[in-house]
């Protein structure tokens, strides 16, 4: 997979090998999220491309790269309110679900299986990000660090070949962190590639195999961890001074 | 985008309006009193509602009947099919009547209750339907009614996919201005296209239907025929709204962003939810064709669109028995107060206002049926 100069920023190539995971860090308007919204079709980029397994993904709907295997987590989360822990991974099945509109009135066998299957992949997925206790609860009444779990599991429901998670663990506690970084490390050992937005150093740094650094729109600066840890230029970004200092 | 707020806002001022008109015809300086008493009343109301208790108490009833949903609706299935035989033929009249407005608020709870697309001129479709019964059965006598009935639904559900593909990409009051206008050029058709719909003058002469020797002639038995057809559309609808359509739908309207994201296509589903909508209001106007004889534009004006609205928003938005209980209470309640004559309407509008002060998500909540069978399930384990 590439993404090759998306002009919605500037001149940011990422690689992402299957199975990988990893992290997109840079200060707070550094154009993170926006990378993310290319890549997934919220934004349509001006110029640059993306490539999903060689085919060229640029431009498409959301709903079309999703159903390529592209899944997002939401920065300011997106929760379906009125709806079960459930439902919500349930709506997340969708694209897998094979039975017509007419079976839906019939309710055939084929209905039944394939509600049955779908159910039961939902209750497993509520399981692994544990939110077990709370699976027939509004998401609405939901902790704000239970939104998030569900927002994971969620994408995950859609079966994703690359799972994009956008800030999963900021306002978590050390433990509650601790526990979506093992969480990410399981998903990764199913053969599906994260890539992550985070500004928690100790997740960044604990779990990512590389790391691209990002400030005003650019790549300033990517490798592993110890490796973007002494780069001169990030320590810039980040503390200010260097050509891409801020007013403080 | 939220038809939720939209629509309870329509109902409140309407009832404030229904109130007003007696004295606006004397003196119109009433109006900024009338309406600040009812922003008054309605602060009060929702400090009230707010109450610890009288929220525990609403909790503890919602959980009662979410456990006892299928004897509840036996029971109530039962009481209208024994009602004929002991009910007054002006009471079966009237029920008749509230169960072709029920199959309409049926159909457009799936639109404006689980899909969140808010419609306006949903009568429009109604109206489709009940003209193509009309003409094919009586204008040109083509063909019978049971032929005429697939045909009017469907007829409706094509013009529901002809307005849809240009008009719901559309966002919340934009698309609620689109289908205003829609309802309004559907009545002005009929009113002009002489040679088709008989103009003003509308189609007479259209026959109830027969089943072999057996037609629904009488009263009764078109009461039967309807409650017949509403129990049909109710079962479909209950149906597909606990079904992977239903929780698509809901989805769509909780956050169409995320629903995106999740690989479901939103204009598809605004689409799909919005012609079956359609499809279920021309048969409505199929079989309020068959039992009026005649129709005329006069049957399908706005305040007919904002009625059935306000029976899916005043029984509960997404909820499959709200817009049945919104659509008896809104056909039923106002001939009940037939009595108070000049004050009837005074005295409807106060008590929607009511409604919407103490359970402004609607009598019944907003909650899909999905959702309340598993909280049955979760109360029992």
């Amino acid at each position: 997979m590439e993404f090759g100069g998306l002009k919605a920023l500037s001149r940011v190539s990422i690689r992402v090998g299957a199975g990988e995971i990893l992290a997109v860090i840079g200060p707070n308007g550094a154009g993170k999220s926006t990378f993310f919204n290319a890549v997934t079709g919220t934004y349509k980029p001006s110029g640059g491309a993306v490539y999903l397994r060689g085919e060229r993904i640029t431009g498409l709907p959301p709903h079309e790269i999703a159903r390529r295997g592209v899944a997002r987590s939401f920065q300011n989360l997106k929760p379906f309110a009125e709806m079960t822990v459930t439902e919500n991974v349930l709506v997340g099945r969708e694209v897998h679900f094979r039975s017509s509109l007419l079976s839906a009135v019939v309710r055939g066998g084929r209905f039944r299986e394939d509600e049955r299957r779908h159910r039961e992949r939902a209750r497993e997925l509520v399981e692994f990000v544990g939110l077990g206790a709370r699976r027939n609860t509004l998401a609405r009444d939901l902790t704000y660090g239970e939104q998030k779990m569900l927002e994971i599991a969620r994408a995950l429901a859609l079966e994703p070949r690359l799972l994009l998670l956008d800030e999963p663990v900021a306002g978590m506690n050390p433990t509650e962190t601790g526990f979506v970084m093992e969480l990410v490390r399981k998903v990764q050992a199913q053969g599906i590639t994260v890539l992550l937005i985070e500004h928690d150093m100790r997740m960044v740094m604990g779990i990512s195999e590389r790391i691209y650094v990002l400030d005003h729109g650019e790549l300033i600066a990517c490798g592993t961890p110890d490796e973007v840890r002494n780069d001169p230029q990030v320590i810039a970004a980040y503390l200010g001074g260097g050509k891409n200092a801020r007013a403080q | 985008m939220n038809g939720g707020s939209v629509g309870t806002g329509i109902i409140y001022y309407l009832g404030i309006m229904l109130i007003c008109a007696p004295f606006l015809r004397q003196n119109v300086l009433w109006l900024p009193v009338v309406f600040l008493l009812a922003w008054g009343i309605r602060r009060g109301g929702a400090l009230l509602a707010a109450n610890e208790k009288v929220t525990s108490l609403r909790g503890r009833s919602d959980r009662f009947f979410a456990r006892r949903r299928m004897p509840l609706v036996a029971l109530v299935a039962l009481v209208f099919l024994i009602m004929p035989l002991c009910a007054s033929g002006y009471l079966v009249e009237v029920l008749t009547s509230a169960f072709l407005y029920a199959i309409l608020a049926s159909a457009l709870n799936i639109t404006v209750g689980l899909t969140g697309v808010l419609v306006l001129g949903f009568i429009g479709f109604y109206a489709i339907g009940a003209y193509t019964t009309g003409i094919l059965t009586a204008k040109f006598a083509l063909c019978g009614f049971w032929t005429a009935l697939p045909l009017s639904g469907l007829a409706a559900m094509l013009c529901g996919v002809l307005l849809g593909i240009p008009t719901l990409r559309l966002k919340g009051d934009y698309l609620a201005i689109v289908t205003l206008g829609f309802g309004e050029i559907v009545r002005i058709f009929l009113n002009n296209l002489d040679p088709l719909t008989g103009g003003p003058n509308g189609i007479l002469g259209i026959k109830r239907p027969s089943l072999g020797p057996f037609t629904a002639d009488s009263a009764t038995a078109f009461y039967y025929v309807t409650f017949a057809f509403l129990a049909a559309t109710v079962f479909v609808v209950a149906r597909l709204i606990d079904s992977r359509y239903g929780r698509a739908w809901v989805a769509v309207r909780e956050n169409e962003m995320a629903a995106g994201a999740l690989g479901i296509d939103v204009f598809r589903k605004h689409l799909l939810s919005f012609s079956i909508s359609a499809f279920f209001a021309g048969i409505a106007g199929s079989l309020f064709a068959v039992k009026q004889g005649f129709i005329s534009p006069d049957s399908f004006t706005f305040y007919e669109s904002v009625l059935v609205l306000c029976m899916v928003v005043l029984g509960g938005l997404g909820n499959v028995a709200g817009a049945l209980l919104g659509a008896g209470l809104l056909v039923v309640v106002p001939e009940v107060l037939r009595e108070f004559a000049l004050y009837r309407m005074l005295v409807f509008g106060a008590v929607m206002i009511a409604f919407m002060i103490f359970r402004p998500h609607g009598i019944l909540g907003s909650r899909t049926i999905a959702l309340e069978r598993k909280d049955a399930a979760d109360v029992s384990e």
